[in-house]
């Protein structure tokens, strides 16, 4: 089987540049989308960091809020809050493409898989806000 | 004079060159002419030396696939016109060696192909005498996206991670294998899993997704390649909680 090419000629590779992923926006998105995972990382560091603080008592927990209102700590919060959407938003556009569901002979759309996901995260994010709103 | 285009071509001789370089042509710009059409021009009329792959002319025999003003494109299926009022680049495809001008080397994939068993694999074959294999429309239907493939290698052009790592067993080869795996004809689904699971397989793709956006059959092997990761993944939990290991 293939034995012809046991030895292939060489032929002339071209190296694939270290800044692929710029020029071409699919290629970009991918990389942003890849880049997210660090500033969604930071978050649940962030989170972690505030239980921490809160366990530690009323002095511990002012200075981690006096922390969260330096510029820095806004600025990289915005940052990540972006990403966070931007990766939430792309995540739950492909996920119609890896669920390939079939009911009665057809393929479910793609907004039979993306919407509940969105609706999830809508809800999520109500149930939250309450939480933190209520009082 | 009728209108003419000019085509940025490039030119590689392995006996001649120690790199490619470019040549450009004038040729007529014609409605119906594609960038195909060009090239052929360009061979019958300019230089016959100029090399490069072709055959049906009409999007079935997936030999002419080249890089067109930087994107994998089937050139048959490619207008000049659209690229008006040029200049228009043709390269050979990315990410494969080069052998001659525009034709690349694709021994690499055609070994990857045979590897992940794309045809119907049976525990015990019918004898012919008890007729075909039976399949209804709607099991036709949930693998007939993915056979579409005519190994253009479009999609390997356009996968950053198969450029980047070229054990990646790639977009075309891990959707044709899904084809056979969806087939109500297959019984090779577990054979297949063994060479589909590993890191050079379905895990090696990022989901980067260009190489469905540049397919000319509308096969989508992105898609497949994400359905066989669920599956994949739904066998080995399987394999963790079940005393015979899902099989």
């Amino acid at each position: 089987m293939l034995r012809y090419n046991e030895y292939p000629p060489k032929g002339y590779r071209v190296r694939v540049s270290t800044y692929w992923w710029i020029g071409r926006w699919a290629y970009l998105k991918f990389i942003l989308r890849e880049l997210s995972s660090v500033f969604v990382a930071w978050f649940v560091l962030e989170t972690l960091l505030q239980i921490h603080a809160l366990i530690g008592g009323p002095a511990a927990y002012a200075d981690f809020q006096a922390f969260l209102r330096h510029p820095v700590a806004i600025a990289s919060n915005v940052i990540s809050l972006f990403f966070v959407l931007f990766h939430a938003v792309t995540w739950f556009n492909l996920a119609p493409k890896a669920m390939a569901i079939r009911l009665g002979g057809k393929r479910l759309p793609s907004l039979a898989i993306a919407g509940p996901n969105y609706i999830a995260w809508a809800l999520a994010s109500i149930v939250v806000a309450w939480l933190i709103l209520r009082g | 004079m009728a209108e003419q285009i000019t085509l940025e071509i490039t030119r590689y001789s392995p006996e001649r060159d120690k790199t490619p370089s470019v040549a450009s042509f004038d040729v007529p710009l014609r409605k119906e002419w594609v960038v195909l059409d060009a090239l052929n021009y360009i061979k019958d009329k300019v230089d016959g030396s100029l090399s490069f792959r072709w055959s049906c002319r009409m999007g079935v025999c997936g030999s002419c696939g080249m890089t067109v003003n930087g994107e994998p494109k089937l050139t048959c299926a490619t207008f000049l016109t659209d690229y008006a009022p040029g200049p228009v680049l043709v390269e050979p495809l990315r990410n494969f060696p080069v052998m001659r001008d525009l034709i690349v080397e694709i021994t690499d994939f055609l070994a990857k192909l045979a590897k992940v068993k794309p045809w119907i694999i049976r525990k015990k074959e019918m004898p012919v005498s008890e007729g075909e294999y039976l399949q209804t429309p709607d099991q036709l239907d949930a693998y007939r996206q993915f056979s579409m493939c005519i190994n253009c290698l479009l999609c390997y052009a356009a996968c950053p991670v198969y450029g980047l790592d070229p054990l990646f067993a790639g977009p075309a080869a891990l959707a044709l294998a899904q084809r056979y795996n969806m087939d109500s004809r297959d019984e090779g689904k577990n054979e297949r899993m063994d060479i589909l699971s590993q890191h050079d397989g379905i895990w090696g793709c990022t989901f980067v997704g260009e190489c469905t956006q540049v397919c000319p059959k509308h096969v989508d092997p992105a898609g497949a390649i994400q359905q066989y990761k669920l599956t994949a993944a739904q066998e080995w939990v399987k394999s963790l909680i079940l005393p015979w290991g899902g099989k």
